[in-house]
């Protein structure tokens, strides 16, 4: 093929003809290749294949969901005038902006670092933190707070070990410097992600409605500055990295990962928002994350509708002799693109050498709608900005139903022939479900993380949501966060697991007193040009949408990552959710933990009844199986009704939402909080099937509450108004003891046993040593 | 009355401590710069937590020679009041203004947690009074393990320089001290976070005890008030 066009690139390594072998390398179809050509006229160079590859990769253009994520409800329909009006959409900037009242705003999303964790767990961990943060700031918020979703394989694989312990603390080593504070999360440990560990971070922050800032290039001649750390050769191409399954030779792939450096984010941080507080200088401003410099300019000059030239040579830069390839597609950390109003060059300069960091004008803002790159002088460059945005390809590819899902959702434990639990079963079950990795203390993980810095955490982690006091201006606020989602349930039945995430989520913020204002999502998926996993992104996406909407919901924005596979196969499809809620009043924060005897504890939503897709049936049988639980939209959202006016009324001393592991491991972690409670529980007369899915189903909708003896009468009655089933099964008590009385016969453990194996499970097993 | 919390540039708990004073006790509070050379006029000096050139070496060696710790010397020399915190600490060992240093935690971890810390009889400079003899304080470091030589670890003990200890040990300090003040009795340094610990919200409100006792020897009347 021919190269026209453009002259000969200064460094000749790059004049090479673009073979089809060169495409292909580059992860671009030969029919994407054919687009590239028309879009141009011609023939790209080198280092235009290179940006179009990063540009059209999965991770940057959402080329095979885009037409899928369509479906999310994007504003609240319900929203009042301080309370929950959508101020930036998804999908039109970084993160995006909702209204908090009285001028102030949150700004939040999360995204993915699977990837680059798998092969580089630290450093892969580090800096997803440090993007997301970076993703929060460049909208003009200052962050306030982080949160983690995490999926491993089963910790007695040493890999599994090493790969838990430097995500963490790569997680830890960046969040604890750059001082935001990590107030939970979730994890959960399964074999699908032996190989493939899912790192999804989190960040939130605040600000003030006229300070949002928006990515986009305008103003013919705005100076364009580059600031931040200097580019290096770390984190080439990462982008498509990210866009492609894991192999054994993805080890190799280790120069695709960047490495982070916190003090330089919390530098930026800084300098960022002093300068953005200055009225009318920062035109636009974008970070340059996946895709770094290329992905920077184009979109801010597609999202503004002009066009954008720089010089490569006034880039910084960390080591000499780099090429306009490497430069383009670096992903070095801690670097952003400034838009400034012109003239006022002097005042961004100044701000960054107070923070002693780079502050270098690079190109400007042109009307051509093309992004053109120099290099010594030499056009390397010139696209049509949209082409690399809004021009990438869209695929609506093939779904089809797995054929396991035949087996499994027939599965009952009547039509397998399981037995049911007798006595010592279920005392044997119980301490074995509380120290699974899955169920047990996460103590050993966040002990890691501050979790206190800027001194507003109110609910440490550990409990159902995380809970924050924002200070805003002269007012205060509390907002929670909570994070879900069980991929078993999702592996079991796509569209239901999804809605799952989001109901234990909502009904996770219920339980903490917060109303919830808007969600974001990270969706962990296979590779979708298998049919079969395309049916479960597909499923997935849509059951999401239906509960968003049926809560009124909105997405404000997140991320996709596919090609969540290793040699033995995709993970169990996972689309995580983070939806965060506001609390009304510091009284209505509530926990998870029982803080004295006497109180009666209620469930609320009815006995459980099934037993598909349980930790139980995983735990004890070794089996996932199943349909997942049944979810019905309204129970659920009459359940969190009631949970937010019961705890309003102040009749609520705890609350918990039963999830994983059932109504025992809900007790049992009920009564963790304070050392020397046990409890009497009488579950003799509640209606189900069988022992097992009594004690440790996972049926949906349900939630224990403790309320003082006075109160009880008025929860039930509450219930019995809301129809919502309520049952009082017992009391919290001072004897350290467990009661539980079932139709089968009594049932004893001593707490203190009970929360040993559940508190020191992990922090155990990672005493071994890990692998790889 | 005026406070002086410094900021260097990895300062990210600058915030913490100047709530502490200026929301937690109501004493006027101000910041001041680590570029600049001067204190202006302080009555108390706090070095706050965080990483304040990154850390990347050990812990506070680089912030010794910040244009604005020659100021601080000068005035702890003088007499002024000084409290580290958590890396304001780390800073003091450092700059030699606290004896001792700051090493690894022994279990190769950061650790963000509540401790519970026994209130030693430090003498009159560090106002046992206001304070009781147990108080619960958060910790967040990853470089918090105390150490010291014999003929040091004897010094601290003969001049009663230790202020606080943990009761259950969360990092290896030797003997559990969790902070210490200079034999002058005008320079305090700990790893726990009084900052941490005055809203109605955190785990306790020590730290108003905390912030109070390094300010009751000088300042008698205002404490008195405040308390």
């Amino acid at each position: 093929m021919k190269q026209g066009g453009l002259p000969p690139n200064p460094d000749p390594v790059l004049n090479q003809p673009i073979t089809p072998e060169l495409v292909t390398k580059h992860g671009l179809l030969p029919e994407e290749f054919e687009q590239v050509r028309r879009h141009l006229g011609r023939d790209p160079t080198l280092t235009e294949l290179g940006i179009f590859s990063v540009m059209w990769s999965e991770h940057c253009s959402y080329k095979n969901t885009r037409p899928l994520l369509k479906g999310f409800p994007v504003e609240k329909t319900g929203a009042t005038a301080d309370f929950g009006r959508v101020l930036v959409r998804a999908g039109e900037e970084n993160a995006g902006i909702i209204d908090v009242g009285d001028g102030w705003a949150i700004a939040f999303k999360i995204e993915s670092h699977n990837h680059p964790s798998a092969v580089e767990p630290f450093e892969g961990a580090a800096t997803g933190v440090g993007g997301i943060i970076r993703d929060i700031f460049t909208m003009g918020a200052r962050p306030v707070l982080v949160t983690n979703s995490l999926r491993f394989g089963e910790l007695d694989s040493p890999v599994t070990r090493r790969l838990l312990r430097g995500v963490v603390a790569g997680i830890a080593h960046y969040g604890n410097c750059v001082g935001v504070p990590n107030i939970g999360g979730d994890i959960y440990f399964d074999r699908s992600y032996e190989g493939n560990p899912l790192v999804n971070a989190l960040c939130l922050g605040t600000l003030r409605h006229e300070q949002i800032r928006r990515g986009k290039a305008t103003g013919l001649g705005n100076p364009v500055y580059y600031v931040g750390a200097a580019t290096g050769r770390d984190g080439l191409g990462g982008a498509s990295f990210a866009s492609r399954e894991l192999s054994a030779e993805s080890a190799s792939d280790r120069p695709a990962v960047q490495k982070g450096d916190p003090f330089m984010e919390k530098l930026l941080i800084e300098a960022c928002l002093e300068m953005m507080a200055v009225p009318g200088l920062v035109v636009g401003i974008q970070d340059m994350g996946a895709a770094g410099l290329t992905c920077s300019t184009c979109e801010t000059a597609s999202r503004g509708g002009s066009g954008i030239e720089i010089e490569l040579d006034r880039v910084p830069q960390r080591e000499p002799g780099m090429n306009s390839y490497e430069i383009m597609l670096s992903e070095s950390q801690e670097r952003m693109l400034v838009i400034v109003q012109a003239g006022r060059e002097r005042e961004i300069e100044e701000v960054f050498a107070k923070w002693d960091l780079h502050a270098a004008r690079v190109g400007s803002v042109t009307d051509t709608g093309r992004m053109l790159v120099r290099h010594h002088g030499v056009p390397v460059a010139d696209i049509p900005a949209s082409a690399l945005t809004d021009g990438a390809p869209v695929y609506q590819r093939e779904a089809r139903r797995p054929a396991y899902l035949d087996e499994t959702s027939r599965w009952t434990p009547e039509r397998a022939g399981l037995a049911d639990l007798d006595l010592a079963g279920a005392r044997a079950a119980l301490p074995r479900l509380l120290s699974h990795p899955t169920i047990a203390s996460k103590r050993w993980i966040y002990r890691q993380y501050d979790h206190m810095v800027q001194h507003g955490t109110v609910v440490e982690p550990g409990s159902d949501a995380g809970v924050v006091r924002l200070r805003l201006g002269g007012s205060e606020k509390f907002i929670a966060v909570s994070n879900d989602c069980n991929g078993r349930y999702c592996y079991l039945n796509p569209r239901r697991g999804a809605m799952i995430a989001m109901v234990e989520c909502l009904r996770n913020l219920a339980c903490a007193g917060a109303a919830p204002l808007a969600m974001t999502d990270n969706l962990n998926f296979g590779n979708p040009y298998k049919p079969e996993n395309f049916y479960q992104l597909k499923e997935c996406v849509e059951g999401l949408a239906e509960a968003c909407r049926f809560f009124d919901v909105p997405v404000v924005g997140g991320n996709v990552s596919l090609y969540n596979e290793s040699p033995e196969g995709a993970i169990d499809p996972t689309p995580t959710v983070s939806v965060v809620g506001l609390i009304e009043c510091e009284a209505h924060i509530t926990r998870q933990y029982a803080r004295a005897a006497g109180a009666r504890l209620i469930l609320l939503g009815g006995a459980p009844t099934e037993l598909g897709g349980s930790q139980f049936l995983g735990i004890v049988h070794g089996k996932k199986t199943g349909d997942a639980p049944a979810v019905d939209l309204a129970a659920e959202k009459r359940l969190q009704a009631l949970l937010l006016g019961q705890i309003k009324a102040g009749r609520l001393g705890a609350a918990h939402d039963l999830s994983e592991g059932g109504l025992l491991v809900a007790v049992c972690e009920m009564l963790f909080g304070l050392v020397g409670l046990g409890a009497v529980v009488d579950l003799s007369g509640l209606p189900s099937p069988r022992q097992d899915a009594l004690l440790f189903g996972e049926s949906q909708g349900r939630a224990l509450v403790s309320a003082a003896p006075a109160d009880e009468p008025a929860v039930l009655a509450a219930a019995a108004a809301a129809g919502v089933p309520a049952d009082s099964i017992g009391e919290v008590t001072a004897d350290g003891a467990l009661t539980v009385k079932t139709a089968r016969g009594p049932l004893e453990w001593a707490v203190s046993g009970l929360r040993a194996g559940w508190e020191t499970s992990i922090e155990t097993a990672m005493k071994r040593p890990g692998l790889g | 009355m005026n406070i002086a919390v410094l900021q260097f540039p990895g300062s990210n708990c600058d915030q913490d401590a100047f709530q502490l004073f200026a929301s937690g006790l109501g004493l006027p509070t101000r910041y001041v710069w680590h570029k600049d050379t001067r204190l202006g006029e302080a009555d108390l000096v706090v070095l706050p937590g965080g990483f304040a050139y990154g850390d990347y070496l050990r812990c506070g060696a680089i912030a010794r020679f910040s244009p604005v710790m020659g100021a601080v010397r000068e005035y702890a020399r003088k007499g002024g009041l000084v409290l580290g915190i958590c890396n304001g600490f780390q800073i003091l060992c450092e700059a030699g203004l606290l004896p001792g240093a700051l090493i690894r935690n022994s279990s190769l971890e950061y650790r963000c947690m509540t401790c519970e810390l026994a209130v030693e009889d430090a003498g009159p400079a560090f106002n046992p009074g206001t304070l009781g003899a147990r108080i619960r304080l958060p910790i967040g470091h990853g470089e918090g393990n105390f150490r010291i030589d014999e003929a040091g670890r004897a010094g601290l003990e003969a001049n009663r320089q230790v202020i606080l200890r943990y009761l259950d040990n969360p990092n290896g300090s030797l003997d559990g001290i969790a902070g210490v003040r200079s034999e002058a009795g005008n320079v305090f340094g700990m790893m726990p976070h009084p900052d941490r610990a005055f809203e109605r919200f955190h785990p306790s409100r020590d730290g108003l005890s905390v912030a109070r006792a390094v300010l009751a020897a000088r300042f008698p009347d205002l404490i008195r008030k405040s308390a």
